[in-house]
């Protein structure tokens, strides 16, 4: 049941809760692949609830329960007998904090491929070095692939995570937060790479940072207390946005 | 002012205290090293024969001195005949000194036993093939007709390689360690190899596995069983399984490696499943989210990320274990069966060593030989659970070197 227009992620009428609390409320919104969508709004709005919603991380959260119908390439994920590690092959993921293993710089990112019993040898190392590639990592590290991931500066190790990801070839890229706990310069990198990997790709990345936001996506939604008050091209939600709150919020009025 | 000065005095006197409690502390720990190893080592280089007699033979006799294993043998029968340690052809005759009372009448010592020497000189002259066994104090002289049998001393490969305990034999007691060590090492690598694989499975399901309502039973209650007295499961083991070892394997006796093992494994149990699965929670849930994200699944998740990342946690909850399996005294004291012989399987009585230290110590004297072998025992034991724990080091190390290439 493949969706007819190019639409790959439609979420309708999702409601998440967290036990008793109601993190998300009837969100709507449809996202066409090859793009970068930026979900902004004040901590604890459910932005990032939203967004691991797609690969079902929630799922690893005791006592949480989703309504509603959310579609990845026309697949509801949220099916019974839905096979959560075939999905979360084809959704990736990079975290706020970088999070490698305590492994070779080699070995992280072939983790992907060897628990997905992907290829041989050859295929493996050919695979690592196109996603140290694609996450403009492999001029720095490819002297010291058998070192430890360790040994990587904070966005060095964060480029890893993404090469880590992309080395499954996953057809969306879920970021929560990617740059925040990283230097001006790491993050203007991981912003070019976000651009760059759009090509091949659908993004979407939770920022507190607006201008970030501005600068890579070509839409946003703005969350605010489990609602998603407003959705729409960048453009227009950063020069003229519909609602009051949102203009409140971009322009710094609160949050 | 003067505050700020009180409080920099006070500052000063709880660091002094802290100073002086760490350096009381450790030289405390060294000073008993120092002292269990001094102790231990004057065994070697005592005498092999018990302390204050000699052994004699007929000066005629060309035997100068015997072996300890070869005295024991002599002195309980098995050996009739000095040809069997080298000597001429001819019966021994086994002489112990109370038996001059038998040969002559008190009188025949004159006052305060003054002729006694010469008396059993004069046996000792008219019998060729004897061997005496006689206290210093009345000794007679070595001369033409009487050889004191040169004295050899305890090495450490008698220590070591000996394959007899017999700490109160006479004339020469034996302290052949192997038997006990063997013991300490069959009970003890039965128990790590029963509980190791169980721990760290139940360390496993507790921190991975189960959902948060049993773990919050669960921990708790198998940090309780760490507490419990070890003679409580001792009385367990003697009580229950015992007979029911005895039972089931149709043995002569309960009291078995076998049954020591399994009660040692309950006990290292709780010690590895709370240590392991300490470790096993400390890994951040960062690491278990990045590699199920990329599609593994949990239990690719819990043996390729979480074990690995835990690796020197999990190694500590190991060497903890194996230290309580071999350093356990009262539990194996009470259902090994003391049988201080070479063990040859698992269903036979051992002895273990620090179940021999325990048993023993209250009854050798603190000047003697025997009491110099069981803390050389203990030297031995304290070697062995540092060797353990060095090697624990050298491992983690390598892990956290490796780590940081």
């Amino acid at each position: 049941m493949k969706s007819t227009n190019n639409k790959i992620i439609s979420a309708k009428h999702i409601n998440f809760f967290y036990k008793e609390f109601h993190a998300l409320k009837d969100i709507n919104l449809e996202i066409s692949s090859q793009s970068v969508t930026a979900f902004i709004g004040p901590s604890g709005c459910g932005k990032s609830t939203f967004l691991r919603l797609f690969n079902r991380m929630n799922d690893l959260i005791h006592g949480t329960r989703i309504e509603g119908l959310c579609l990845v390439e026309g697949e509801n994920i949220y099916a019974k007998g839905v096979d959560t590690d075939r999905l979360r092959k084809k959704v990736g993921m990079v975290f706020q904090k970088p999070n490698p293993f305590p492994k070779t710089i080699f070995e992280n990112v072939a983790y992907g491929l060897r628990v997905n019993g992907m290829g041989d040898k050859q295929f493996i190392s050919q695979r690592v070095e196109t996603s140290l590639r694609s996450a403009a990592l492999w001029e720095e590290v490819k002297d010291k692939l058998h070192k430890s991931a360790y040994a990587l500066s904070g966005g060095q190790q964060q480029r890893l995570c993404i090469a880590r990801a992309l080395a499954v070839e996953p057809s969306i890229l879920l970021m929560d937060e990617p740059a925040s706990a990283l230097d001006p310069i790491s993050t203007a990198r991981i912003e070019e790479l976000i651009v760059r990997l759009k090509q091949n790709y659908t993004i979407l990345i939770v920022t507190h940072n607006m201008q970030q936001a501005s600068r890579i996506s070509d839409q946003t939604g703005f969350f605010m207390m489990g609602e998603l008050v407003e959705f729409g091209s960048t453009k227009q939600i950063f020069t003229a946005p519909e609602r009051e709150q949102t203009y409140n919020y971009i322009s710094g009025h609160f949050g | 002012m003067l505050a700020k000065r009180c409080n920099k005095l006070r500052e000063r006197i709880v660091e002094r205290i802290f100073s002086v409690s760490g350096a009381i502390t450790t030289i405390a720990i060294v000073l008993i090293v120092v002292f269990l190893f001094r102790e231990g080592f004057g065994l070697f280089g005592s005498s092999t024969i018990e302390n204050g007699y000699s052994l004699f033979v007929n000066a005629k006799n060309d035997i100068s001195s015997l072996s300890p294993t070869d005295t024991k043998r002599i002195f309980d029968g098995e050996i009739t005949d000095w040809r069997d340690v080298g000597g001429k052809a001819g019966e021994i005759k086994v002489f112990r000194f109370d038996e001059i009372f038998n040969l002559y009448s008190e009188d025949a010592f004159g006052d305060n036993y003054a002729l006694l020497p010469d008396k059993l000189a004069e046996v000792i002259d008219n019998n060729p093939t004897i061997i005496a066994f006689l206290p210093d104090k009345y000794a007679p002289k070595p001369s033409s007709v009487v050889k004191r049998l040169t004295d050899r001393r305890i090495t450490a490969a008698d220590f070591v390689l000996g394959t007899q305990w017999l700490p109160t034999a006479t004339p020469s007691p034996l302290y052949g360690m192997l038997p006990l060590i063997l013991g300490t090492l069959l009970v003890s690598l039965f128990a790590v190899i029963l509980a190791l694989p169980l721990g760290l499975g139940v360390a496993v399901y507790l921190s991975e596995l189960s959902d948060n309502r049993i773990r919050r039973i669960m921990k708790p209650a198998v940090e309780l069983l760490a507490g419990i007295p070890s003679v409580v499961y001792g009385f367990f083991g003697l009580a229950v399984l015992v007979p029911l070892v005895q039972r089931t394997f149709a043995l002569p006796v309960g009291e078995t490696a076998f049954s020591a093992g399994i009660v040692l494994a309950i006990m290292a149990l709780p010690t590895i499943i709370s240590v392991a699965e300490d470790a096993l929670r400390s890994i951040s849930p960062a690491m278990r989210e990045a590699s199920l994200a990329l599609g593994a699944t949990k239990w690719q998740t819990i043996y390729r990320v979480v074990i690995p990342c835990a690796k020197s946690g999990l190694l500590a909850a190991i060497v903890l274990g194996i230290g309580r399996a071999v350093g356990e005294t009262m539990a194996v004291l009470m259902v090994s069966g003391n049988a201080a012989v070479m063990p040859h399987s698992l269903f036979e009585s051992v002895r273990t060593i620090p179940a021999t230290i325990a048993a023993e110590l209250g009854e050798a004297p603190s000047d003697g030989t025997h009491y110099q072998a069981l803390f050389m025992l203990g030297c031995i034991l304290f070697i062995f659970t540092s060797i353990v724990s060095i090697a624990a080091e050298i491992i983690t190390k390598k892990h956290h070197t490796s780590k940081e290439l």
